[in-house]
Parts: C-alpha cells; sequence; structure tokens
C-alpha cells in the first residue's frame, strides 16, 4: 500500500477526517465537507487552532463530519454569525470556520449575518445554499429563484436575496460563489477564505437530491450544472511555494492574502478585477439577469482591517488573561468612592 | 401654627423633560447630602426626549429612611401640563411652589394648602440673556427659593456647583446668579414655612458616596473580569453598558497600548446573547445588559447555553411590562422570566442585589458563579435601583482570587491522561452535577469536543437515545440543586418569639426596613428575611417553617417569588400572604403598611 501523502505538519488527510455523514446520499453538502477537508489538509493549518461553528439545519450539522479534532460548536438557528463575533472577541488567534444554510444564512439569520459583515469579523463563512429547507421537509427558503418550481408544483414568485451581493454591499471582504461539485474551484477558495482576515463568505451551490432535484427547479443538479458561469479557474498557493510555475502575466491575475499566500486568477474570457466592488455587483446582476451562477471569486478587499484588530485587542486572547490583568488595583476603587463622594 | 419638624421633608418638583431640571434637581439633592441630612432622590420619567412630565423627589430624613415616601411635604409646581393634579399631590398642610409670573389660573387654587409664589420666568428675563439656555436656567430658581425656605446653605450649593461644573467657571456663575435670584426674592418677601427645617448634621453623610445601581454593577463586573461585554440600547439597562465604556479605559490595564476588553454595541438583543454565548465557550469573562424586552428576546440562546453548559452573564434592570410596558419605571415582575428563561426544563441562578455594595459586590461575583456552575447567570437589578441616586457605603472590595471552576488546561489534561483519568464534557465526574469543560485555544490532543444545543451524551456526542437526554437533564437539575448552597444566603433579622415574618428581595428592602419600623410603633412586631439569590437556600425554608404569617412584598402583581417558593415548599404556601405593588413606581412603607393591615384585618374577620 502506498504510504499517504503528508502535508507540512506531517498530517495526513484523514487526520482532517470527522464523524460519518448523516446527509442523504449523494447531497452536495458531503462534496463541500470533502473540499473543506482537503483544503485544510493542503493549507497544512493545525485542526486544533480552528473552531467550527453553525447555527441549525442539514448544512449546520457538517461541521461534525470533518475536522474532528477541532473544537465545534453547533448553535441555534440563525445566530451563528453572532455566536462567531463572540468566538472572534474572545480569543481572535482561533481560526473559525462557519457554515450555514440558505434558511439559516437568509432568513432567519439575515440580521446578524449583515451585521458580522458590517463588523468584518474574521470568519471563512460557507452557505451551502440549495434554495430550500431540507430538514423540515421541503419548503421554500430566501435564496428560491423567481418561478422555480417546488416538489408539489408550488411556485416561488418572490425574488431570491443574492447572497454574493449582499456580501459584498454589507462589507465582506472576500466573497466567492461556487458550486458543490466544482471541487476544483472550490478547494483553493476555501484556500483563500481561510487565509484571508476579514469575513470570508462563500456562497456555494449545493444541490438538495431529496427535495429540490426536479424538473422546474433552479438549484437542481442539472439545471445548476448548465447554468455555470466561472469568471476564472483558480489556484491558491500557500506562502512556502513559489508562484511563478503557475503564474501566466499575460492572462492571469494574482491576489496576494495576508499571510503571504496567493491565488492566481486564471482568466477565461474577459478581464476581470475582483477589487472592483461596482464591476462585482454589476457582474452579479447580469448573471441573474441571464440565469447564470456566477462562481469564482468575486470580490476581494485586503486593505480593511478585521474586527479584532478594529477594536485593537490585545494579542493575548482575552479568554486567556489572568485576574492580574482584569482586575483593577483597589485604589482605582478608592479614588472612584472618593469622587461619588462628591 | 405648627412647630416645622427638623430633617424631616419630602419635596417632589413636578417639571417637563428636557427643561434642565434634571441638572437643578442634582444640585438640589447634592447639596442636602452634603449638609450631612440622609436623602434619597426617585426620578419619575417619561419615555421621551423632551416636553412630557417629570416627577423628582427628594427626601431628607435625620432617621435614615431612604425609600420614597408616600406623603408629599411640598410641590414645586412648575409644569402647566400637571399643576392640575399635582396640587392635590401635597398633603394637607403642605406647601405648593409655583411661578407668579403670571398670575395663578383659577383651577389651581386648592384649599388646605400654602401658597408661595415667586417670578422665576421674569427674574431669568433679567438675568439670563435671550437663548434657549434661559429655559433651563429657570429651573435654577426654585432651588434658591427652596434654600430660602427650608435652610439650605448657599454655600453648600456653589461648592456642589463647582463639583458640577469644576472646569467651567462661567456656568457656575450663571447658575448661581439663578439660584441666587430665587433665594434673595424670597427673603425679600420674608416668605415663612412651617413644615420643616433642614439642618446641618456635622459628618452625617461622612464617608458616603452617591452614585446609582447600574454604575456600581458596572464597576463591579470589571472588577470581576468582565472581558467580552456585548449589549443593545434599552431603558433603563443602557446607563450600565455606558458606565462600563466610561470606565474600562480608566480602569483596565493595556497590553501594548491594545486593550484588554472588547465592548460592542450590538445590533439587537438576540446577537448580544449569541455573542456572549460565543465568547463565554471560547473562555472569555462575558456579559450584557438589558431589561424585559431583551430577554424575551435573549431567551432561545439562554436556553442553548443551558444546555450546553456555557457560563455567560445577564445583568438584567427590570421596568414595567408586559410589552413595552413602561419603560422608565420600575418593577420586579421579571422573576419567573429569567428564572425559567427558554424553552423546555430550565433553572437558573439569579443573583439579586438589594443596594449599591451589593450590586457592585454580586456583579463581580457573578463571573465566578458562571464559571463555577457553567451556565447563564442572571443579576435581577430594576430601574429604583439602577437608575436612581442612593447615597451608600463607599464600594469595598473583596480581593478573593478568581473562580474559573472546573476548567482544564492542556497541562492538567495531560496529568489527567497520565493518570489513566478520561475528560468526558458532560459527565458528572464529581457528583456535584457540575462536569469538567475545556476551551477552543486549549492544543491537547483530547481538548476538543463538539459542542451543540441538540441532544447530546455525558462525551458530548450526539444523541436522542432516551438514557442520555434524561441523564443530561437529571444532572443539570443536580447542579442546580449544589448551586443552591453556594449563592448569596439571605439576610434575617429576627426576634425569638415573633411568629410574623416579613419576605422581600432587591429594591424593596429600604421601603420595607421602613415599614416594619412602623409596624412596630403600632405593635406588630416582625422579623424579616431578605432573599438574595435563586435558587432559595435552606435558609429561607426555615424562615418559613418558623412563622405563622410571611408577609411578601413584591413590585408585580402575581407575586412571582412567592409562586417559586410555593412551588418548592408547597407545606408552607398557606402561611404567605402576597403584599403586592406594582403601579411603576419605587414601594413605599405606607403601601407595605397599609396592606398588611388590611391582610391582618380579613384575616380576623375570616
Amino acid at each position: 500500500m502506498a504510504e499517504a501523502k503528508l502535508n507540512r505538519l506531517n498530517l495526513a488527510e484523514k487526520d482532517y477526517d470527522g464523524a460519518p455523514s448523516t446527509m442523504c446520499r449523494g447531497c452536495g453538502h458531503d462534496a463541500i465537507s470533502a473540499s473543506v477537508q482537503r483544503a485544510y489538509f493542503e493549507s497544512s493549518i493545525e485542526p486544533r487552532k480552528v473552531v467550527k461553528l453553525s447555527g441549525i439545519g442539514c448544512s449546520s450539522k457538517t461541521p461534525a463530519y470533518f475536522l474532528s479534532q477541532s473544537f465545534g460548536f453547533n448553535a441555534v438557528h440563525g445566530r451563528m454569525s453572532a455566536v462567531a463575533t463572540g468566538v472572534n472577541l474572545a480569543n481572535h488567534n482561533l481560526l473559525p470556520i462557519g457554515v450555514s444554510g440558505d434558511g439559516d444564512t437568509s432568513a432567519i439569520g439575515l440580521g446578524n449575518f449583515c451585521h458580522m459583515m458590517r463588523r468584518n469579523v474574521n470568519i471563512t463563512y460557507i452557505i451551502e445554499n440549495n434554495g430550500v429547507y431540507g430538514l423540515t421537509k421541503g419548503q421554500f427558503s430566501a435564496t428560491a429563484d423567481v418561478g422555480s418550481v417546488m416538489k408539489g408544483g408550488k411556485v416561488n414568485d418572490i425574488p431570491a436575496i443574492d447572497l454574493a451581493e449582499l456580501a459584498i454591499t454589507l462589507g465582506a471582504t472576500y466573497v466567492a460563489r461556487s458550486f458543490s461539485g466544482d471541487r476544483k474551484q472550490l478547494t483553493p477558495m476555501v484556500q483563500g477564505a481561510l487565509a484571508h482576515r476579514g469575513s470570508a463568505i462563500l456562497d456555494v451551490i449545493s444541490p438538495c437530491v431529496t427535495f429540490n432535484n426536479h424538473e422546474g427547479s433552479t438549484k437542481s443538479l442539472k439545471y445548476v450544472k448548465g447554468h455555470l458561469d466561472p469568471i476564472h479557474d483558480m489556484d491558491f498557493i500557500p506562502p512556502y511555494e513559489n508562484i511563478e510555475a503557475d503564474y501566466d502575466e499575460g492572462t492571469d491575475h494574482e491576489v496576494t492574502m495576508h499571510d503571504g499566500s496567493h491565488i492566481i486568477l486564471h482568466k477565461l474570457g474577459k478581464d476581470y478585477d475582483p477589487t472592483n466592488k461596482a464591476q462585482a455587483i454589476q457582474a452579479i446582476h447580469g448573471a441573474i439577469a441571464e440565469g447564470r451562477f456566477l462562481t469564482g471569486l468575486i470580490y476581494y478587499n485586503p486593505d480593511r482591517k478585521e474586527f479584532a484588530e478594529e477594536l485593537n485587542l490585545c494579542d493575548i486572547p482575552l479568554s486567556e488573561l489572568g485576574q492580574d490583568m482584569l482586575q483593577p488595583p483597589r485604589e482605582a476603587l478608592e479614588r472612584i468612592n472618593a469622587e461619588m463622594m462628591k | 401654627m405648627d412647630t416645622p419638624l427638623i430633617n424631616d421633608l419630602n419635596i417632589c418638583v413636578a417639571t417637563e423633560n428636557g427643561s434642565g431640571s434634571a441638572s437643578s434637581n442634582n444640585i438640589l439633592f447634592k447639596a442636602i447630602f452634603k449638609m450631612g441630612i440622609p436623602c434619597s432622590s426617585k426620578n419619575m420619567f417619561p419615555s421621551n426626549i423632551q416636553g412630557l412630565p417629570t416627577w423628582y423627589q427628594i427626601r431628607a430624613n435625620g432617621d435614615g429612611y431612604l425609600s420614597r415616601k408616600d406623603v408629599i411635604d411640598v410641590m414645586v409646581m412648575f409644569n402647566d401640563a400637571t399643576a392640575a393634579k399635582d396640587i392635590y399631590r401635597v398633603r394637607d398642610g403642605g406647601l405648593i411652589l409655583y411661578d407668579d409670573s403670571t398670575p395663578l389660573a383659577a383651577n389651581l387654587k386648592r384649599d388646605g394648602a400654602q401658597y408661595i409664589g415667586f417670578p422665576a420666568n421674569k427674574l431669568i428675563a433679567k438675568l439670563v440673556p435671550a437663548s434657549p439656555l434661559r429655559v433651563k436656567q429657570r429651573n435654577m430658581v426654585y432651588v434658591g427659593a427652596l434654600a430660602y425656605l427650608f435652610g439650605i446653605d448657599m454655600a453648600v450649593i456653589k461648592s456642589v456647583l463647582e463639583d458640577t461644573f469644576g472646569k467651567k467657571p462661567a456656568v457656575i456663575e450663571s447658575n448661581m446668579i439663578c439660584i441666587d435670584a430665587g433665594y434673595q426674592y424670597c427673603k425679600e418677601q420674608n416668605f415663612k414655612q412651617n413644615i420643616a427645617r433642614l439642618e446641618p448634621i456635622p459628618d452625617g453623610n461622612k464617608g458616603k458616596i452617591i452614585t446609582e445601581g447600574n454604575t456600581a454593577a458596572a464597576l463591579g463586573a470589571i472588577y470581576g473580569g468582565a472581558s467580552v461585554i456585548c449589549w443593545y440600547p434599552i431603558t433603563p439597562s443602557s446607563s450600565l453598558a455606558e458606565a462600563m465604556e466610561y470606565y474600562l479605559p480608566r480602569l483596565r490595564k493595556q497590553v501594548d497600548g491594545k486593550k484588554t476588553y472588547a465592548i460592542v454595541q450590538a445590533e439587537d438583543e438576540i446577537a448580544s446573547a449569541g455573542m456572549i454565548a460565543g465568547a463565554g465557550w471560547a473562555g472569555a469573562r462575558a456579559m450584557t445588559s438589558t431589561s424585559g424586552p431583551g430577554v424575551s428576546l435573549m431567551n432561545e440562546t439562554i436556553g442553548l447555553a443551558y444546555y450546553a453548559e456555557i457560563p455567560c452573564v445577564f445583568f438584567i434592570i427590570q421596568r414595567g411590562g408586559p410589552s413595552t410596558g413602561l419603560p422608565t419605571r420600575t418593577q420586579q415582575a421579571d422573576i419567573s422570566l429569567m428564572y425559567g428563561a427558554s424553552h423546555g426544563d430550565t433553572r437558573h441562578i439569579i443573583l439579586i442585589p438589594h443596594d449599591m455594595n451589593s450590586c457592585f459586590d454580586f456583579a463581580r461575583q457573578s463571573f465566578n458563579y458562571a464559571d463555577r456552575f457553567q451556565t447563564p447567570v442572571f443579576i435581577a437589578m430594576d430601574l429604583d435601583l439602577g437608575m436612581n441616586l442612593w447615597s451608600s457605603e463607599p464600594l469595598k472590595l473583596n480581593e478573593e482570587p478568581y473562580d474559573l471552576g472546573k476548567r482544564l488546561s492542556a497541562e492538567q489534561l495531560e496529568e489527567w491522561t497520565k493518570a489513566g483519568k478520561k475528560f468526558r464534557r458532560y459527565f458528572d465526574q464529581d457528583g456535584d452535577g457540575i462536569p469538567y469543560r475545556t476551551v477552543p485555544g486549549n492544543q491537547h490532543r483530547l481538548a476538543s469536543y463538539f459542542t451543540r444545543g441538540s441532544g447530546h451524551d455525558g462525551d458530548a456526542k450526539y444523541s436522542e437515545d432516551e438514557h442520555d437526554y434524561k441523564y443530561i437533564l437529571d444532572r443539570l437539575r443536580k447542579k442546580h440543586d449544589t448551586a443552591r448552597k453556594f449563592v448569596p444566603k439571605p439576610i434575617i433579622e429576627r426576634e425569638r418569639g415573633v411568629k410574623t415574618g416579613i419576605i422581600c428581595y432587591g429594591s424593596s428592602n429600604e421601603p420595607v426596613r421602613e415599614a416594619r419600623d412602623r409596624l412596630k410603633a403600632r405593635g406588630l412586631r416582625t422579623n424579616h428575611m431578605l432573599i438574595r439569590a435563586l435558587p432559595l437556600t435552606s435558609e429561607v425554608r426555615d424562615f418559613l417553617a418558623e412563622h405563622d404569617t410571611i408577609y411578601f412584598v413584591e413590585q408585580n402583581r402575581d407575586g412571582q417569588m412567592a409562586a417559586i417558593m410555593k412551588d418548592e415548599w408547597p407545606e408552607f404556601g398557606t402561611k404567605i400572604v402576597s403584599v403586592l405593588i406594582y403601579n411603576g413606581l419605587p414601594a413605599t412603607p405606607l403601601e407595605v403598611v397599609n396592606q398588611i393591615f388590611a391582610a391582618a384585618q380579613s384575616a380576623k374577620t375570616a
């Protein structure tokens, strides 16, 4: 038997395994978990520094299915964004990944999601987007497209929320879209998100094979595959590797990450600069109008500080500060008492 | 005419909010305090920015009774909108002060009260140039009038102005001119009253401070090590978080010029609760402050923190409910909401301070309880305690070490592993219902676990198994029972042979103290128990057992704490007579006395 490939931490990909999945057979979410696991392995990230967060729903169960050596927190419906914010405040040295669904993020959790991005909280936030509530057995979510048909024939006539567009507007600093079945694109995209400090939002179309995979659905496997519109091919180059081998000056766009790693975007047609906010939003609008799923790194802003940095938190995690650092001296209280005597 | 009482006076100032009266009332109150006379203030303000009625009561009492007094001796009638009612709020023989720049309307005259008018508007028109400030300075005139009539030393008033506006000599001077005008006018007119005289008590308030419970609690939280503070503005709790914003930069050390705390104004209370659950899970001392509507919104997350066993602290400053209710008035009506917050079987630890020092100390200790019991902890305060000014002994710091509870470091976990002992997150290893925990960042290979609000077993694995589920629920109950032995015990005052008891908690303590003296003067001796925490401790049970009749004073309609007590010890249920005050105003001793006598009377005739 060939020896398993080891990464720079001397860990094999199986060291990033989680518990066996309980998703339906063929579920897109499992493919995403596999890409996530591969991304951690390829980027040689210490699993014990990672924290996995989620809300409620099928997608929110999946953090249990990768990186069992990491702490995990499956919270309440729609509140992962808030919980993640608190985790970041308590210990900004942790590497948080959040997995959510379209119901969890775009409906019940929309408010908290918006404010997390507004603060640019450091997190890799993956939305496993299938346009449907699976765990409650097939109701439309807020990302279901107009005209999409439910299993029983019901037609959705309310416009979808485009989470990538929303993320760009509200201040997220790494916004990408992919498809669960496109492991080649998704893995480097997740690696890029993990290397980014700030809110990295990945809207991953992940067909629900049980409740939303029929004729008439715009999130079925067949429909999605037929309407994918990649902006570019992606390669992720970790900081310790040379980028020249993969980079072609004529046709490629290079993105340098905070930790010194690079994403190489191989042009597929038109020029696309992911740091141009207006162009990014325009591109999304164009794709929506034509019924295409725009995929790739849609927007990237390396300049904005993440929340913990914006708050000027000390390097030691707040969770590790002892009484000597936290309790002010007695004399300070005596001074306050004296002021209160006036 | 009667001889004036010495140092026994209750003044009510009726104004509009936003008219600057907060400043004049504050000066008046602090001047009386500085004279050494025990005094208290109760601000009854509207949920509004400008133009609605507000009343501010200042009570000076040489005997040291500081609750809101039921009888008003002097009404400063400075709000036309409420004047017709305000004249009847004064007791018979009381005094009404008014602005006689224009003649008193016929409907504002009543018998049995003395009227003294002074032309505040006309006086300031002469003294203050026309500006928006002029309206505000009008209120300073009544400070001067009251100073002359009741004997408040003008030099003391001057010194309070200096304390208040120290760096702005022009403000001190312009205010002093208006105060002096009121004083001089009353002196020239030779006005007299025979209600009361305020006389300085040398060293009377020596060493005492004036503060609000929200400030005391904010300081306690800072001394208790709060490092993640997430909140959403809501009256009457906002000033607690704002006091932390004010004091944290002054008090907390920095590391390399960086902060050792995070204070975040969240987008709503659901988010504040989520954030502190996340921060508590990750090992920080995390807290929020809110009031009833906020607790309603936080309920789901509170249940998560209870079931997933996450330390976090909730400061609840109660106001009048249900719904928006009376946002700027006081109540103790969220006791049941807090005790059983969230769906399913839950029971929470609640600390209930009753004065400034317990606000400070319980706030500090709350983080120890949260860490020790790995659970949400509530501090149940109310608007009266939180937002009114109270005179108090200085805040006392208990310097005992922080209790981080059963939190295993990587080193400890390694020792366990070597000793063949297994870390099991949700398993009762010590028989006290409290499990061990690790926090993210712990790099030991056996430290991590998966936290969830769904069913789990002793090893934190997902489980829908009936035995696993019941095991966790039973252990949580056991943990709650363990907490019973550690929460603050009630303060009991008892005399042998007395068979009537009074129970109260929180801000009811001060009116009950005075009520008991009045009852005693009328022949009814009572013992007293001040409850300071939930779950109820064994001392509470003993007190119930020892007495034949127990009057339970609460500031809510349904006797919420009495219900918890009856549920706990139904055998004593028939002894408990609820005394309930729930009009939104701070409870008064008269209400307590009247309800107790009425209940005693009906018990006799029954």
